[in-house]
């Protein structure tokens, strides 16, 4: 592959905010001249509390919604301009797990390959029910899921067709620890290969685990985006404390039912 | 149009079809009221009603089929509200698909799933004594017109579905469809009602299509009665038609 081919798939950046996004609902202003860039193959992190106007933002740039100003560009195509070009290269994971109840967990993933119209959906449906721990409850009616799985499902449908960028609207939301975690390395491997994605979130955590930029989105506006690092820098500088160090809650519910080293600390990740 | 529209609406129908016959029951209920009015008119009140034929099932059967799909349509605008409201609308939404097959699929599994309904009211009405000298070409307008009829109905179903805020709502628009029926040719001939009734009954849509279904199961001359079933048919599927679409581009943009 030359140089070309290169640039030509990963235009940069994989999806552009400017001149100000706004949105409003009625007299409710959401969004309010919003701004951001995110480099292909990151992570990057919308952070902020409910009603920031997170979810706004991903329904604009997966086409759903149309912005009242302001341009959004996702794998260089333009969201209101061009929104076919855009759906060919994303895909969208809902604040609530978007399956179909009475398919099965197979039928549900041979339905979405159909309809990105790719052959052998049989053979994709069941490459991803096994690598998604799902091969067991393949065949039964998803109402019959747990939230992990269904939510596991959800992933698994948005990874049909490898989409080149990945919207995630608060992914783990719902879901226990040992969900979370799993998600999160599914997360890691995704951008491990190239995919770009942008996540939702409330918890700080998440976004200090997985992400490589943060952008912290208050009352419709980024009131500061960077890596954590950089993040870091805002506030005064770290003291040396004595701070005699508890579990958390977390640490004894995972060695209670044992992650069984399912899960190391991304923070290595270089 | 997309060049996928074809491909995509018989993948989704194909979705929703597996929905129909995993509940089974929503055949079975659509029919079932029917069939009861239908037992209970031809053997409760029906030997008291005089329609000059020589057999009440024959003159009844036309009526039923319509309120049955007049009640089947509410399944399609609850599977449509359910949709909205599960999430799986806005996935396909942000899928590179034809967007208006997710509405076409709807519509066409409706008009299947009324049909079934219909078959099996219509096997319930040979139990009882109903006899048709029709040949296959006029079985064949029979088809023709309940499908247009359904295809309509089910239009305006859409656009309710597309805009209750409660699952109640998105069905409830069918109750005065299924009465409609009533106060027409249907369970009896218009002549014996008074003035303003007759009127009514006479001037409103399932009259003509009751009296064109009627004379095609007799082997009798239409007349103009199916070009008013027609018109009233097209006419009501082009208005709710745009209507819903205008509906549904509001919704997704």
């Amino acid at each position: 592959m030359n140089i070309e081919e290169t640039s030509m798939q990963n235009p940069w950046p994989a999806i552009r905010v400017q001149q100000g996004l706004e949105k409003s609902y009625k007299d409710l202003s959401v969004l309010r001249g919003v701004d951001f860039d995110v480099a292909p193959g990151s992570i990057f992190a919308l952070l902020g509390s409910n009603g920031a106007g997170k979810t706004t933002i991903v329904r604009i740039l997966s086409t759903l919604l149309r912005s009242d100003a302001g341009t959004a560009t996702v794998s260089g195509f333009n969201v209101t301009t061009d929104p076919l070009r855009v759906r060919e290269s994303i895909s969208l994971t809902g604040q609530f797990a978007a399956v179909d109840e009475i398919l099965s967990g197979r039928e549900n993933l041979v339905l979405v390959a159909k309809l990105r119209h790719l052959k052998a959906s049989g053979q994709i449906a069941d490459d991803l029910l096994a690598r998604f721990n799902l091969a067991d409850a393949a065949s039964r009616k998803v109402s019959t899921y747990s939230g992990g799985m269904r939510r596991r499902l959800d992933i698994a449908m948005s990874l049909i067709g490898q989409p080149k960028v990945i919207f995630l609207d608060e992914p783990t939301t719902g879901l226990d620890p040992e969900g979370r975690i799993e998600l999160w390395q599914v997360i890691e491997e995704l951008a491990r290969q190239g995919t770009t994605v942008l996540l939702t979130t409330q918890y700080l955590e998440e976004a200090e685990q997985l992400a490589d930029r943060i952008a912290i989105l208050h009352q419709g506006r980024i009131i500061t985006n960077g890596s954590l690092a950089e993040l870091k820098q805002l506030l005064p500088p770290a003291k040396v404390e004595y701070v005699e160090k508890q579990p958390t809650l977390e640490d004894i519910f995972l060695a209670l039912v044992g992650n069984d080293g399912k899960y190391e600390s991304s923070k290595d990740r270089s | 149009m997309s060049t996928h529209f074809f491909g995509d609406t018989a993948v989704l129908l194909g979705r929703s079809m597996r929905h129909i016959f995993r509940s089974v029951d929503t055949i079975i209920t659509t029919a079932i009221t029917p069939i009861a009015l239908l037992l209970l008119f031809v053997y409760v009140l029906g030997g008291a009603i005089e329609t000059g034929t020589d057999n009440y099932v024959n003159y009844l059967l036309p009526g039923i089929m319509l309120i049955a799909i007049a009640s089947g349509i509410a399944y399609t605008a609850f599977r449509l509200f359910t949709d909205m409201k599960s999430g799986i609308f806005e996935r396909f939404h942000s899928m590179p698909i034809a967007r208006s097959s997710v509405l076409w699929a709807h519509v066409l599994t409706s008009v299947v799933a009324n049909l079934l309904s219909v078959i099996i009211i219509v096997l319930v009405g040979l139990l009882m004594g109903f006899r048709s000298s029709s040949g296959p070409l006029e079985w064949l307008a029979v088809a023709g017109i309940l499908a247009l009829f359904t295809l309509a109905l089910t239009w305006v179903a859409v656009i309710a579905g597309l805009t209750a805020s409660t699952v109640e709502g998105a069905s409830a628009f069918s109750y005065p469809l299924i009465f409609l029926p009533f106060i027409s040719s249907a369970f009896v001939p218009t002549e014996t009602t008074p003035g303003p009734v007759r009127w009514f009954a006479e001037n409103q849509p399932v009259t003509a299509i009751v009296n064109t279904i009627q004379h095609l199961f007799a082997g009798q001359p239409v007349g103009s009665d199916i070009w008013i079933a027609l018109a009233w048919c097209v006419g009501i599927l082009v208005l709710a038609y745009v209507f819903a679409m205008a509906v549904y581009r509001h919704k997704i943009t």
